[in-house]
């Protein structure tokens, strides 16, 4: 017999009021897991793709003149002066000495058409390089298989009545609509795209390109040498890195990660008061126990102790299950949250960390009631009988 | 220097209604060590006070309370819970037993702030649940012990500190009479022992067991039976 064994037996004997303890800390502790494993996947998910496509790198043809173009707003006959990649020159980026990091690299020849009675932007590309490269691309129907074929952007087949099977005349050519790109927001949508011969031959650009996008597997290797690099490789184009997309995405997260610690914290403070209120009610209702023990003896340390205890066992139990139960959350929400490839983490860590704030929550919230426990005057408690 | 020695005790509190209450007016009482005290009164009369500044659980407004040598008031509240624990065994009159413990933590509770061995402990409150006739009834809870179990499990839990002052506050006040009887008989034989007890009763049919009688009214010295030594002169 000792503290602890008068701690345990009263939480075995109220077992409704130690399960509202415990609901209030797990909900608190659960929360904060959820959201904190939550970010943590979906930030490994981020720096994956970052990883994967971060070091994207534009290569466009160089021009001596400023850009004239801002927003997606171009001051067009200003850049005739604009020399075009040749195509053959690619090749070289091969041969770079981090080219083992170059995931794929997707040329395209960009150019007005008329379809009817319509000016539309053409785009050649290589199917398989372009479509490793746009991984956010979804299609109805299926990527072009031939110079007859193309994929419309969702925009420009609702202006031109397209459906997948469908055929138009393109500059008097016939083609024929292998699938339909669902909207993606960007001047993707206004787009024809079809193979990089068949634009080259539509637009008398035989053997060049507009421009380049290279996709590089580089987690460790620094963006800028990959430039320089491409750049000393290709004298006539103009090489710059884009990192943008994924930027954003790490930007978002970072004010997930913000809210994130906000409701954990107005969530937690929600558990503590639930602990606080609970172990007050505890204090007064048990005025008699407290009355007697203090008669037989026990110092107000005593009984500060007993009361700590009794929350640090709660505590710790409600640390773990809020543990599981926030893992348990994520694990549901993920799949709904992520965009691509992402697992549960399962950090030691944090479950530690839950554990350790359970307990420090749940011991701050009971030791003003424990400390009024204690300073409970006993002739008092025991006239209360 | 006798055993208990409390000299010109004052208590006075603000009772409902915010008017002052004088529960002690200044008493002196000496006890020796071994004797049986039975301190009789109606209700008011401060007798219940007067256990309780006699246990360190209330402050006198006046007065000195000296327990073997030591003066409970000039100790600070820690000691004075120390004084408690080591001193004094209390028996309440509503037995006043921690209802999720069974029988012996019940016996054992004045021990779980000790350090002992745990075998020690549980031996030290078997012995005492024997003495008191409840040696296989200690795996009980309180509700599924009679009235008189429950102040017997409330006896052992006063003694089990081998206190060498108990302190019992109308112990038989809520037994039938049998029980109250078998009660008063363990109360005395353990005095016969060698045990010093101060008990509150206003039960009369008690007078018998004692050695000496206290008889409180408002707070001072009443009329005392011819055959008892008068315990209490009154300063006020």
């Amino acid at each position: 017999m000792n503290l602890r064994t008068i701690a345990l037996n009263n939480l075995r004997r109220r077992k409704s009021r130690m399960a509202f303890l415990v609901a209030g800390l797990l909900i608190g502790v659960a929360t904060v897991v959820a959201l904190l494993s939550l970010t943590q996947s979906l930030t490994m998910e981020a720096e994956h793709k970052l990883e994967s496509f971060g070091a994207n790198i534009l290569i466009t043809p160089k021009s001596d003149e400023l850009s004239l173009s801002y927003g997606g707003i171009t001051l067009g006959g200003l850049s005739l002066d604009a020399k075009e990649i040749r195509e053959q020159d690619l090749t070289r980026i091969e041969s770079i000495p981090n080219s083992r990091n170059i995931a794929a690299v997707a040329p395209k020849v960009l150019g007005a058409v008329r379809v009817g009675t319509s000016r539309v932007m053409l785009m050649g590309v290589d199917p398989r390089s372009e479509f490793r490269v746009k991984g956010w691309w979804s299609l109805d129907g299926r990527r072009m298989a031939s110079d007859d074929e193309l994929v419309a952007g969702s925009r420009a087949a609702g202006r031109l009545g397209l459906n997948t099977g469908s055929t138009l005349m393109v500059d008097g050519n016939p083609f024929t609509v292998a699938g339909l790109l669902r909207e993606t927001g960007s001047q993707d949508d206004d787009l024809l795209i079809t193979t990089l011969p068949a634009a080259q031959r539509l637009l008398h650009k035989e053997g060049t390109v507009s421009l380049v996008e290279v996709a590089a597997l580089c987690g460790d290797c620094p963006v800028s040498d990959m430039v320089d690099q491409i750049s000393a490789a290709l004298p006539g184009g103009k090489v710059s890195a884009i990192q943008q997309v994924v930027k954003t995405r790490i930007h978002a997260l970072e004010q997930f990660k913000a809210f994130s610690f906000g409701v954990a914290v107005v969530v937690l403070f929600i558990g503590a008061m639930v602990v606080f209120v609970t172990m007050m009610a505890s204090v007064n209702e048990r005025t008699r126990e407290i009355g007697i023990f203090r008669a037989l003896g026990f110092r107000r340390s005593h009984i500060v102790s007993l009361i700590l205890m009794e929350a640090v066992t709660v505590s710790l139990l409600a640390g773990f299950l809020g543990f599981l139960s926030g893992m348990g959350v994520t694990r549901l929400l993920l799949p709904w949250l992520a965009q691509g490839h992402s697992h549960l983490v399962w950090s030691p860590a944090l479950a530690g960390g839950s554990l350790l704030l359970a307990v420090l929550v749940g011991a701050a919230a009971s030791f003003y009631p424990a400390l009024r426990a204690s300073r409970m005057d006993p002739s008092e408690a025991l006239r209360a009988i | 220097m006798a055993f208990i020695d409390i000299k010109n005790l004052q208590k006075t509190y603000i009772g409902a209604g915010g008017h002052q209450v004088d529960a002690l007016k200044g008493l002196d009482l000496e006890v020796e060590e071994g004797v049986f005290l039975g301190i009789m009164g109606q209700s008011g009369s401060g007798k219940s006070t007067l256990l309780s500044i006699l246990g360190g659980l209330c402050h006198p407004t006046a007065g000195m309370v000296m327990v073997d040598g030591i003066d409970l008031y000039a100790l600070d509240q820690e000691k004075l819970a120390d004084f408690r624990r080591e001193y004094l065994g209390f028996v309440f009159q509503s037995f006043n037993l921690v209802p999720y413990l069974t029988a012996l933590e019940n016996v054992m509770l004045p021990l779980a702030v000790k350090k002992m061995p745990a075998a020690e402990k549980r031996g030290q409150a078997l012995r005492v649940l024997g003495l008191v006739g409840l040696g296989d009834r200690g795996g009980h809870l309180p509700s599924q012990l009679s009235g008189g179990e429950q102040e017997r499990v409330a006896i052992a839990r006063a003694l089990v500190n081998r206190p060498p002052l108990l302190l019992a506050d109308e112990p038989t006040g809520s037994l039938d009479t049998a029980t109250s009887a078998e009660i008063m008989a363990l109360l005395r034989e353990l005095n016969e022992d060698g045990q010093t007890i101060v008990m509150v009763t206003h039960n009369v049919e008690n007078q018998g067991f004692f050695d000496r009688i206290l008889v409180l009214r408002d707070g001072q010295t009443a009329s005392t039976d011819a055959s008892t030594i008068p315990l209490i002169t009154n300063h006020a």
